[in-house]
């Protein structure tokens, strides 16, 4: 009799045990539906006042400015400017860096695009936003070696002192200026619309608009934004 | 005689599975703060609603991630000022990836003791979403909002420290 009812205590423990771990696995799938926070949902519509402190002001180059060429430091130690390159029909200049999970998950779409578009007249050009001499993952040495073991197709080169991509309005790692043969910046933004998955990539920013200067047209769209690192200015 | 061999048997068993349910239940009690942490994936369609309210409490939305060294370097900035001001709703945007949700990120809130609620952002084609957060924010983060029902304002870049945050805050809800 006492060992039935300890076997019957103990079963029902065991079973409430068991089922409170699936209750409380099921409530934490997913986000709750009715928020209790309700609002227009979007952008800053509707409310006001607004204020923004945003990088907004910082200079840069908008579709149609004229960018400058610049002679950077390459990997190989020499030194780089766009108009080195022959029979150029336009640059693909990539604001990057070494250590920023965003641009390494596109530095194999990097190495495709300057392998499919160099021949043609394309070339990317990336440079490191963020080598300074406090930084050993971002020095001119772990550049070489992070080109090394990529073995990147195209030049790396190192914005030593910060001086060009502020001029670009670079604010983010990556980041592209699509230039045409006269330097004239004919696309802004990102390089397709799926940083996390090559594979789920739909639309390629960066090569229609490549196939749209060929085609004599302008890129549409022209400007685009990513999630990505923020350029680490040197205080 | 066989009887009891075979209940002590399964009172034996259930004990054993009983002092497994014990120690799953002290290790998840003094881990409470990692397994009972509640970290739901939205998409940016799910997050819209939570970056308005309808009423005079102050929200601070954040968007972050583990491998942004500017937002790791202020999130201290945002525990201490929910700490004390624990009437305020922040809520940490995690831009990191799901499948680093239990590996590195839950593990990661423990040790730098984050208690503010943390949700992840799970919506690869930002272009499409970044300017229905603020046309202005040119999508690098630290990016963060502060807001109630009627003010509103952007912050691009990492707070300074407290008093920054605390002078931003105070400019934003009280000086209109």
């Amino acid at each position: 009799m006492t060992k039935k009812k300890v076997l019957f205590a103990a079963a029902i423990l065991v079973f409430s045990l068991l089922s409170t771990v699936t209750v409380s696995a099921q409530e934490r799938k997913g986000p709750p539906k009715n928020g209790e926070r309700k609002g227009p949902p979007g952008g800053g519509g509707g409310h006001n006042p607004e204020q923004t402190e945003s990088l907004k002001d910082m200079k840069g180059y908008k579709i149609g400015d004229t960018a400058t060429d610049f002679k950077l430091k390459n990997i190989d130690g020499n030194m780089f400017s766009m108009s080195d390159i022959k029979d150029a029909k336009g640059y693909i200049v990539v604001f990057t860096c070494n250590e920023c999970p965003f641009a390494k998950m596109y530095e194999d779409r990097l190495i495709a695009l300057h392998n499919e578009y160099a021949s043609k007249g394309y070339s990317v050009i990336a440079i490191n936003t963020n080598v300074t001499d406090d930084n050993e993952k971002e020095s001119f040495e772990a550049m070489q070696k992070r080109a090394l073991e990529k073995k990147f197709p195209y030049v790396y080169l190192e914005d030593m002192g910060q001086k060009i991509f502020p001029q670009y309005g670079a604010l983010r790692t990556p980041h592209v200026y699509l230039l045409d043969k006269e330097f004239i910046v004919q696309y802004i933004g990102t390089i397709d619309d799926n940083a996390k998955s090559a594979k789920d990539v739909k639309v390629k920013y960066v090569e229609n608009a490549i196939q749209a200067l060929e085609k004599g047209e302008k890129p549409n769209p022209n400007f685009t934004k990513a999630i990505g690192c923020p350029v680490k200015i040197k205080e | 005689m066989n009887k009891m061999k075979l209940h002590f048997f399964l009172v034996s068993f259930l004990m054993v599975q009983l002092s497994f349910a014990q120690v799953d239940s002290t290790k998840s009690a003094s881990n409470n703060q990692i397994t009972d942490m509640d970290i739901p994936v939205y998409n940016f369609d799910s997050l819209a609603p939570l970056l308005h309210t309808t009423s005079d409490k102050i929200y601070i939305v954040n968007f972050w991630a583990m491998w942004c060294g500017p937002c790791v370097k202020e999130l201290p900035i945002f525990e201490a000022y929910q700490k004390n001001n624990p009437n305020v709703e922040i809520i940490l945007v995690s831009l990191d990836f799901t499948e680093d949700i239990e590996t590195k990120l839950k593990p990661f809130l423990k040790k730098k003791g984050i208690t503010s609620k943390v949700i992840v952002l799970d919506d690869p084609d930002a272009n499409t979403w970044i300017d229905k957060v603020d046309s202005n924010w040119s999508g690098a983060i630290p990016f963060t909002i502060i807001f109630n029902n009627k003010n509103r304002s952007f912050h691009e870049g990492d707070f300074k420290d407290m008093q920054d945050f605390e002078t931003k805050i105070n400019n934003t809800i009280k000086n209109k």
